[in-house]
C-alpha cells in the first residue's frame, strides 16, 4: 500500500518535471540549445496566472490563457533580442546569454512582485480521490498534469510530424544546412519553436505551482535544472523521452527518499542518472547519431 | 630569441605572464601605498582563484571542447580537502606559507584523482551528455559536502559522512561541520599565493596546449575521427586534459577555502560551475588571456556595481547579455573589426591598463 | 587577433558601465532611504547642522535571489527604527545595506568590506547563519561591535567576544521544543520534518533530538530531511511521518517550506498536531495562503504581527506602509529591536559617529553586560557573556487565524 503511494507522489513531481523537460527537449531537439532560463519563463507563467486569479478575481482558465499568451510574447521577445542576433555562432554562446536571460528575468520578477513568497492557489477543483481507508490518495493535479503531458507529447508528435511547420521543424533538426537550401525559413522556424517553447511553459508554470504552491522569483530554477536532467535522461530532442525520463526521475527521486535516504536523495538521484547514461549514452529513447567522417 | 619573439603563440603567452605580473606588481605597490581599500584588498585573493578556475576549465571547454558544469565540484574537493589538511598540519608544521602550499597541493591532488576516478567512466561520454554527468557530479559533491563532518578530538581525527552530527568527545574541536560548514578556519591565503597559483597554472596549460599533446588534445577537438584515424589516442589525452583541469581547479578551491574563516558547501553549486564557465565563453574559448582579463572584470562588476542596490544584479545580467552580443554576434563583429583595424594600435597600449 | 580586440572593447564598456554605475550610487541610495527619511523631514535638518555626526551602522543580507525575503525583511524593520530614532533629534543613525547573497564566503565579506570602506562603525547583521560566519571573523580582527538579528547558529556568537545575536540559539530552540512537548504531548508519536542542507534547521533538529531522548520523548521519524535543491517535493516526507502514525509533527523550518507542508497534508487528509520555531512565523502572512490550513498550528515565535500593544501596532503599521502592505514577521522585528538596542547602548556609552569602531566596541560590549531591551520579540531582554540572548520564547498556537498563547 505504502509502496503505490510513493510511486503516486513519485508521478506528481515527475509528471511536472516532464511538462518541463517536453519544452526543454523541443528547444533543443531544434535550436540545439541549452535555453537555461527556461525555468525562469515558467515562474513568469506562474506569477501571471497567480495575479489574474488573485488580483483579477479572473476563473483559473482565464488565468492559464493569461500565461500562456505572455509567455509565448515573452518568448519571442527573448529569442529576438537575445537569441536571434547569435544565430551560427557556437551554442555555448547562445547557453551563457540564455544564463544572462535566467538572471534577469529572476531579478525583473524580484523588483516587480517582491520575493515574499506566495501561495499559488490550485487550478484544480476536484476532491482528491481517496482509496483503501485513505491510505492511498491521488490528487486531482496529479491526474490534471499526467493528463496534460500526454496531451503535449501527443500533439507535439502530431504536430511534428503532420503540419508543414513541424515537418520544417523536423528539417532544421536534421541539418540546418539542408533545410534552408530547400527553401525552409530556418530563422522564422527557430522562433516558432521558441514561441511553442514557451507557450508550454506557462502551462508548465501553471501546473507545477498547482502541484507546489510556494512562488517565489527562484521556482523555477531548481525544477528547471531537474528538468533538464530528466530531458537527458530521456534522450534529449526525443518527445516521448522527455515524458518518460520526467517521470521515471520523480519516481527514483520519491523512492530513494521513502526508502534509500532523505539526507542523500540529491546525490543517489544523481547518481543513478550517471549509471544509466554510461549504458545508455544517448537516454532512454535518444537516437545514437554514427559520426559521419 | 628573435626566433622566439616571432613566434605568435610564444609571444601571446609572454603576453599573458607579463600583464598578469605587471597586475601584481601594480597592486601590490598600490597596497603598499596604502591606496586599496578594504574591498579592494578582499578581492584580490578571489580574483585569483577565479582566474586560475577559469583558465583550468577553458583546458577543458576551449582547447578541448568538452562542456564541463561541474568545475565548482572540484573546487568544493580542493576547498574542503585544503581545509581539513591545514587544520591538521597545524602543530606539525609552523611555516604558514608552506602549510598553505601543502594543503593547496592536497587539495589539487585529491581533487585530480577523483577527476581521474569519475573521468574513466564519464569520458566516453560528449557533448551535452557529457556536460550533464559533471553537472550530476557537481551536485553529488556537494550532497555529500554538506553531509561531512570532520573534528579532532582526545582521540585523534574523526572524519564521516553522515546523515546525523558526528559526535565528538568533549574538548572536540570540529574542523567540518555538516551543513554549518567549514568553520573557524584559519585564513592561510594571501595574494602573493594567488599571483603564484595563477603562474603555475598559466605555466602547466600554456605548456600542455603548445606540446604535441596540446596539438593533438585540438586535433580530437576539431576532428575527433580525423585525429582518431591518424593514431591519436583520443581518449587518454581527453583524459589528462581532464584530470589536469581537476587538479588546477583543486588548488584553486583549497587557497579559496583557506581565504575565508568559513565555506559552505552550496558555495561549489551548479551557479558557481556555470559562473566560471561564463569567464571562460566570454573571455573567448581557447584564449588564455581572455580568460584572465574576463574572469577578472566579471568578477569585480557585481561589486563594482554595489552602488545600485537592489538593481545591481538585474543590471549585472544585462551587461553579461550585452557583453555576449557584442563579442559574438557577426554583425557587431564585422562592424567591430573594421574599428579594430583602425584602432589596434591604439588599444594595444591601453591593454596593461585594463587589467587591473 | 580581431577578436581579441573586440573582447577588450567589451571589458572597457563593462568597466565603463562599472563606473557608471558607482558614480550614479549616492543618488541611487538616497532614493532607496527616502521613504525612511520622509518620516521625519524636519528633524532631519537641525540634526545635519548638529555637532556630532551620525553613527553609521551597516547590515549584510539577502537581498536577492533565494531567501531575499528574510533580508529584506530585516532591512525594512531596521529602516523604521532607523527613521524613528531620527526623528526624535538627539543621536543620529546612517544606515547602509548591503547584499551578500546568502553566501558564506567570498559575496558575504565583499558586501561586509564595501560597508567597512563607507565607515561602518557597528555591524547590525548579518541575516543568514553562513554569512554570519564568515563575518563574525572579520569584525572580531577589525574590532567592529556585531549584533545579528537572526543568525541563530551557537557557533556565530562563539566566534569572539564582540559577536552578539538577538534571536534565540539553534539547539536551545530545539532543546525548549522538546521541553514544551513533554509537558503537553507526552504520549505523542512525534515525527520530524527538517532541511538537512540548513544550518538553522538541522542545528535546531540537533539539539532537539538530544534533549528528546533525555527526555524520553516518542520520535518515530527523525530522518524525513529535505534539501535546498530537492524541496519542490515533500510530499514523500509528509507521507513517511502519516505513515508512521505520527501525531505530532515538528517542522523546524521557514514558513515558505512550511506553507507546501500544510497544504500538502491537507490534500491528503492528514492531521496532525503541527509545530514549528520562530523561522515559521509569517505563515499567515503568505499572500494567498490560506490560513485555514494552519489552524491548530504551535508555534514558538517571539513575535506576534497581531498583538495590540501599541508598539507593535505602530511597528506593523508603518512596515506595512513602507513595503506595499507587506505584513511584518519575526525577521523583521528582529531588525527593529536590533537598531534599538544598539542605540540603548550607544546613547548609554556616549559614543557618536566621531567615536573610532574599535572604541565603539569596547564601550557596546561593556554596556551589553548589562543592558536590558525591551521590544517587539520579547520584554526585558538581556544578554549572556557570550552574546546570546535570554528572552522567553512564547509558544502560540493558531487560532481562527491569529496567534493565541497556548494553553
Amino acid at each position: 500500500m505504502q509502496i503505490l503511494q510513493y510511486l503516486i507522489n513519485g508521478i506528481s513531481i515527475g509528471s511536472v518535471y516532464a511538462i518541463i523537460a517536453l519544452g526543454y527537449t523541443m528547444v533543443y531537439g531544434i535550436a540545439k540549445m541549452l535555453n537555461f532560463a527556461h525555468g525562469d519563463v515558467i515562474m513568469i507563467g506562474a506569477y501571471i496566472s497567480f495575479c489574474v486569479t488573485s488580483y483579477l478575481g479572473l476563473p483559473a482558465w482565464v488565468s492559464i490563457i493569461a500565461a500562456v499568451v505572455v509567455c509565448t510574447l515573452l518568448g519571442i521577445t527573448i529569442e529576438g533580442l537575445a537569441y536571434k542576433p547569435l544565430r551560427g555562432t557556437p551554442s555555448l554562446a547562445v547557453l551563457i546569454t540564455a544564463i544572462g536571460v535566467s538572471y534577469f528575468l529572476q531579478n525583473a520578477a524580484q523588483l516587480i512582485w517582491s520575493s515574499s513568497p506566495k501561495n499559488f492557489t490550485s487550478v484544480v477543483t476536484m476532491k482528491p480521490i481517496s482509496l483503501a481507508d485513505g491510505k492511498i490518495v491521488i490528487t486531482g493535479e496529479v491526474l490534471l498534469t499526467v493528463a496534460a503531458c500526454i496531451l503535449v507529447m501527443v500533439g507535439l508528435t502530431l504536430f511534428t510530424s503532420k503540419t508543414r511547420t513541424g515537418k520544417a521543424m523536423r528539417a532544421v533538426s536534421e541539418d540546418r544546412d539542408a533545410a534552408q537550401l530547400m527553401g525552409i525559413n530556418v530563422n522564422q522556424t527557430i522562433s516558432t519553436t521558441f514561441a511553442i517553447g514557451s507557450a508550454l511553459a506557462a502551462i508548465a508554470g501553471v501546473l507545477l505551482c498547482s502541484t507546489v504552491p510556494t512562488l517565489q522569483p527562484t521556482t523555477g530554477s531548481m525544477p528547471g535544472i531537474r528538468a533538464f536532467t530528466a530531458a537527458v535522461f530521456g534522450g534529449i530532442g526525443s518527445i516521448p523521452g522527455a515524458m518518460l525520463g520526467g517521470i521515471l526521475l520523480g519516481i527514483i527521486e520519491t523512492f530513494s527518499k521513502a526508502y534509500l535516504s532523505t539526507q542523500f536523495s540529491d546525490a543517489i538521484v544523481f547518481s543513478v542518472l550517471i549509471i544509466i547514461l554510461l549504458v545508455k549514452p544517448a537516454g532512454l529513447l535518444g537516437k545514437q547519431i554514427q559520426e559521419k567522417v | 630569441m628573435k626566433k622566439i619573439l616571432n613566434n605568435k603563440t610564444t609571444r601571446t603567452n609572454l603576453v599573458t605572464y607579463l600583464v598578469v605580473i605587471i597586475a601584481f606588481i601594480v597592486m601590490q605597490l598600490a597596497n603598499s601605498a596604502g591606496m586599496l581599500g578594504s574591498s579592494m584588498k578582499g578581492l584580490l585573493v578571489p580574483i585569483c582563484v577565479y582566474i586560475s578556475l577559469a583558465v583550468s576549465l577553458n583546458l577543458l571547454v576551449g582547447i578541448c571542447g568538452e562542456l564541463s558544469l561541474g568545475h565548482a565540484g572540484f573546487m568544493g574537493i580542493g576547498a574542503f580537502s585544503g581545509i581539513i589538511i591545514a587544520a591538521l598540519l597545524k602543530d606539525t608544521v609552523a611555516n604558514d606559507f608552506l602549510r598553505l602550499l601543502l594543503a593547496m597541493l592536497c587539495g589539487g591532488v585529491l581533487a585530480g584523482i577523483i577527476g581521474f576516478l569519475i573521468g574513466v567512466p564519464v569520458l566516453r561520454l560528449r557533448g551535452d551528455y557529457l556536460a550533464i554527468v559533471t553537472l550530476a557530479f557537481g551536485e553529488i559533491m556537494k550532497n555529500i559536502i554538506g553531509n561531512l563532518y570532520a573534528g579532532t578530538d582526545s582521540e585523534g581525527f574523526h572524519i564521516a559522512v553522515s546523515t546525523s552530527k558526528m559526535k565528538l568527545a568533549a574538548g572536540g574541536k570540529y574542523i567540518v561541520n555538516g551543513p554549518l560548514g567549514a568553520t573557524g578556519i584559519q585564513k592561510l591565503a594571501t595574494f602573493t599565493m594567488g599571483f603564484l597559483l595563477v603562474l603555475f597554472t598559466l605555466f602547466i596549460v600554456q605548456n600542455l596546449i603548445n606540446s604535441k599533446e596540446g596539438r593533438a588534445i585540438r586535433a580530437v577537438r576539431d576532428n575527433r575521427i580525423a585525429a582518431e584515424s591518424v593514431g591519436i589516442n583520443v581518449t587518454a589525452f581527453r583524459m589528462k586534459a581532464f584530470v589536469v583541469s581537476a587538479f588546477l581547479a583543486g588548488m584553486a578551491g583549497a587557497l579559496f577555502g583557506l581565504n575565508y574563516s568559513s565555506v559552505t558547501a552550496p558555495k561549489f553549486n551548479f551557479n558557481t560551475s556555470i559562473n566560471i564557465l561564463v569567464f571562460v565563453v566570454l573571455g573567448g574559448m581557447g584564449n588564455i588571456l581572455g580568460s584572465v582579463i574576463s574572469a577578472t572584470v566579471l568578477y569585480v562588476l557585481p561589486e563594482a556595481l554595489r552602488g545600485l542596490q537592489d538593481y545591481r544584479m538585474i543590471l549585472y545580467a544585462i551587461v553579461l547579455i550585452l557583453v555576449m552580443l557584442f563579442t559574438w554576434s557577426p554583425k557587431v563583429k564585422e562592424f567591430m573589426s573594421v574599428i579594430a583595424d583602425k584602432a589596434s594600435g591604439v588599444f594595444k597600449k591601453k591593454e596593461a591598463g585594463t587589467n587591473e | 587577433m580581431k577578436k581579441f580586440v573586440a573582447m577588450l572593447l567589451a571589458a572597457l564598456m563593462v568597466l565603463s558601465l562599472a563606473a557608471c554605475g558607482g558614480s550614479s550610487a549616492p543618488a541611487e541610495t538616497k532614493a532607496d532611504a527616502a521613504p525612511a527619511a520622509t518620516e521625519a523631514p524636519a528633524a532631519e535638518a537641525p540634526a545635519a547642522e548638529g555637532a556630532a555626526p551620525a553613527l553609521k551602522i551597516g547590515l549584510t543580507g539577502p537581498m536577492t535571489g533565494s531567501v531575499s525575503a528574510y533580508g529584506l525583511a530585516v532591512r525594512g524593520g531596521m529602516e523604521i527604527a532607523v527613521a524613528e530614532i531620527n526623528a526624535r533629534g538627539g543621536l543620529q543613525i546612517e544606515f547602509k545595506s548591503e547584499d551578500d547573497e546568502a553566501d558564506g564566503s567570498d559575496k558575504a565579506v565583499s558586501a561586509y568590506n564595501s560597508l567597512k570602506d563607507w565607515g561602518m562603525q557597528i555591524m547590525a547583521g548579518p541575516v543568514t547563519t553562513g554569512s554570519s560566519l564568515a563575518i563574525a571573523a572579520e569584525t572580531v580582527n577589525d574590532q567592529i561591535f556585531m549584533l545579528t538579528p537572526s543568525a541563530s547558529a551557537t557557533d556565530v556568537a562563539m566566534t569572539g567576544s564582540n559577536v552578539y545575536q538577538m534571536c534565540f540559539t539553534d539547539p536551545n530552540q530545539g532543546a525548549s521544543a522538546a521541553e514544551l512537548m513533554a509537558q503537553k504531548w507526552p504520549d505523542a508519536t512525534i515525527g520530524v520534518i527538517y532541511d538537512s542542507s540548513d544550518a538553522y534547521s538541522a542545528g535546531i533538529v540537533d539539539g532537539f533530538l538530544t534533549k528528546a531522548s533525555e527526555l524520553g520523548l516518542n520520535i518515530a521519524v527523525d530522518n524525513a530531511a529535505f534539501t535546498a535543491d530537492n524541496k519542490a517535493d515533500l510530499s514523500t516526507q509528509v507521507n513517511m511521518c502519516k505513515d508512521a502514525g505520527c501525531d505530532l509533527v515538528f517542522l523546524p523550518f521557514y514558513y515558505t517550506e512550511a506553507a507546501q507542508v500544510l497544504t500538502y497534508a491537507n490534500t491528503v487528509g492528514y492531521a496532525p498536531t503541527f509545530f514549528g520555531c520562530d523561522g515559521m512565523d509569517g505563515i499567515l502572512t503568505v499572500e494567498g495562503f490560506d490560513a485555514k490550513l494552519a489552524e491548530g498550528l504551535v508555534l514558538m515565535t517571539p513575535f506576534d504581527a497581531n498583538a495590540t500593544d501599541e508598539a507593535t501596532v505602530k511597528f506593523v503599521e508603518q512596515f506595512k506602509a513602507n513595503n506595499g502592505g507587506l505584513v511584518p514577521n519575526q525577521f523583521a522585528a528582529d531588525g527593529y529591536d536590533v537598531i534599538y538596542a544598539l542605540y540603548n547602548a550607544c546613547v548609554a556609552a556616549g559614543v557618536d559617529g566621531s567615536t573610532p569602531a574599535a572604541d565603539v566596541c569596547a564601550a557596546l560590549q561593556e554596556q551589553f553586560k548589562t543592558l536590558t531591551v525591551d521590544g517587539l520579540t520579547g520584554k526585558g531582554m538581556t544578554w549572556d557573556e557570550n552574546g546570546m540572548i535570554s528572552k522567553a520564547p512564547a509558544a502560540m498556537v493558531v487560532k481562527d487565524g491569529a496567534y493565541a498563547p497556548l494553553a
